[in-house]
């Protein structure tokens, strides 16, 4: 009995280290080599979860084939595609001059929207003004034409995509950032901005946009006078926005041509916007 | 004491399995800890010797992208969120038990018992998700930004107030009958016999309740993480957004590469640290305690 009440301290934390002992399992697999029926896959983070979700539904169709999906950021993949390492690479941003020798396929768009609680009057801001809003020059909505109101900053957690497009967008680095608010995954954003109706945030508009059709007090705003909708990202217009990228050395052939293919297909839309990406139309 | 043959009263076959079984049961669970221990020892091993631990505590900011990795604004917000729920947390539990146990009538006490029971088993989730719902808005509309340090607190006080009651319950009922009744005897107020005989002689079940209250604060990710505004700062007052230890690994080790997940784990290592120093000072108080009650 004197064991147990000693060990019962340790319970909520080795659940938690057990969580993390999961990913450590999943996460650093030594690295495959490409072999028939076997197609290794590499680079952004931000892809990453899409392409193990796209790879499991290629396995079972094809079944004797073998997806094997690492992160590593965008830059890992396309040096693996270019060393040989990997058959894909993943890329989440826009190829450099001297990559555009390499092949790449767009298969979906990630953008991201700003938004305001539904309450709040203020219609567009441009991009001093967000600057200023989150690197604490702005702190109430009068400075921008709003209510005389403080105003709550919310930021996301480092090492999370969204934020480094963001940043990359208003040329910012996270140590300018003055947030009052840091949050993980779209929903807890959402779920804050929701709630306080002095609060700015940003979030993937998939998620954003659904959530505000379906009551949750919400807007987004529109960036440079385009509006911040599904459909600006899948046409390429809306500013914060890129392309989720395939690289492959050379144009594809066999295994590698059929997956790409796949996960440009209409089989996989359900998967990309489950990850809130918009899906291209084909 | 099974671990001694000659201990064991009965010299059956049965029973020498049995006891074989426990000792094997026992290895298994005792090396359990032993073995997160050095998983975690050998994840943050690249952190330790690639950045070295004096840099947790000096560097400028925790900004792992830029490898910076300051640590000590959350290792104040872990031990502020801990301690002021324990404050709390600490004379309602007790004082809810003692009114369980002396003045409720005997149906009332044994349904708030329930009730208290049930509210141990809600899902930390859940807190977490009703705090960002609906405690985080209503203090925003009194003093914004809302995600808080006392949003933190009065979560986790709800969270470890069943733990610190049900435990301090258990330890007032064992106070002898002989003790209070002797007390009443002699002429004492109800108040003065649970003030003087019967706290006093429960000391170390309500300690035990308290630092097993607070290490499960401690420990706490999914709730705090939704409530606490996760802003790495050391907080000028109560409204100010903290991050614990925990809501940094949960935040950041889905996303976190090379030794940035390796500082991530440094997080864990210094929390375990934590938690067996208030264990360890748990156990150095209560063999100092002068009542002891028979078990």
């Amino acid at each position: 009995m004197a064991a147990l009440t000693f060990l019962r301290p340790f319970l909520s934390l080795s659940l938690l280290v057990g969580f993390i002992s999961l990913f450590e399992l999943f996460g650093v697999w030594p690295l495959a080599q490409a072999q028939e029926g076997n197609l290794v896959i590499t680079g952004s983070s931000t892809m990453a979860p899409l392409l193990l979700e796209i790879g499991k539904r290629f396995e079972t169709r094809h079944p004797g084939t073998r997806i094997d999906v690492q992160t590593g950021g965008s830059s890992r993949g396309i040096a693996d595609v270019v060393n040989g390492l990997a058959d894909i690479g993943m890329a989440s941003r826009t190829l450099n001059p001297q990559e555009k020798h390499l092949h790449g396929t767009v298969i979906a768009r990630d953008g991201i929207g700003m938004i305001l609680h539904t309450s709040n009057p203020i219609q567009e801001l441009t991009n001093s003004q967000i600057v200023a809003i989150y690197t604490g020059r702005i702190k109430n909505w009068q400075q921008v034409g709003g209510h005389n109101a403080p105003i709550t900053v919310v930021n996301k957690a480092q090492g999370r995509s969204t934020l480094k497009l963001f940043l990359q967008y208003l040329k910012l680095s996270t140590r300018d950032i003055q947030a009052h608010v840091v949050i993980g995954d779209n929903e807890q954003g959402i779920k804050t901005v929701a709630g306080n109706p002095n609060a700015i945030g940003y979030v993937s508009i998939g998620t954003a946009q659904y959530d505000a059709s379906h009551g949750i007090s919400i807007h987004l705003l529109p960036l440079q006078h385009i509006p911040a909708s599904v459909e600006t990202v899948r046409a390429g217009t809306f500013p914060l926005s890129r392309p989720l990228t395939l690289i492959t050395k050379s144009t594809p052939t066999g295994l590698t041509k059929n997956f790409i293919h796949f996960a440009q297909s209409p089989e996989v839309h359900d998967l990309i916007l489950q990850q809130y990406f918009v899906p291209l139309q084909h | 004491m099974i671990l001694f043959s000659n201990n064991t009263s009965s010299r059956s076959n049965t029973d020498r399995y049995f006891s074989w079984g426990l000792r094997v049961l026992s290895l298994l669970a005792a090396s359990l800890l032993v073995l997160v221990l050095g998983f975690i020892l050998r994840e943050s091993w690249m952190a330790l010797t690639q950045v070295g631990l004096s840099r947790f505590f000096t560097d400028s900011g925790w900004f792992p992208t830029e490898h910076s990795y300051e640590i000590t604004p959350m290792i104040s917000g872990t031990l502020l969120a801990a301690w002021g729920s324990i404050l709390l947390a600490a004379p309602l539990g007790i004082l809810s038990a003692v009114f369980c146990h002396f003045y409720a009538p005997p149906i009332l006490g044994l349904w708030y018992r329930r009730m208290i029971e049930l509210l141990a088993g809600i899902p930390s989730v859940v807190f977490g998700f009703w705090g960002l719902v609906v405690l985080v808005p209503l203090i925003a509309a009194w003093q914004p930004p809302g995600p808080s340090l006392l949003g933190g607190i009065l979560i986790l006080t709800l969270m470890i107030i069943p733990t610190i009651m049900l435990i301090a319950h258990s330890s007032i009922s064992q106070v002898p009958t002989t003790y209070i009744n002797n007390a009443t005897a002699l002429g004492l107020s109800r108040w003065a016999v649970i003030w003087r005989i019967v706290l006093p002689a429960s000391r170390v079940g309500l300690l035990t309740g308290i630092f097993l209250g607070l290490a499960r604060a401690m420990g706490e990710t999914m709730a705090i993480l939704m409530v606490c505004g996760n802003v790495i700062q050391y907080p000028s007052h109560i409204f100010d957004p903290i991050r614990t230890l925990t809501a940094n690994i949960a935040l950041e080790m889905a996303y976190a590469l090379d030794q940035h997940r390796s500082a991530l784990f440094i997080s864990g290592l210094l929390l375990m640290v934590l938690v067996i120093i208030f264990v360890s000072i748990a156990e150095v108080l209560r063999h100092k305690t002068p009542y002891v009650v028979a078990k």
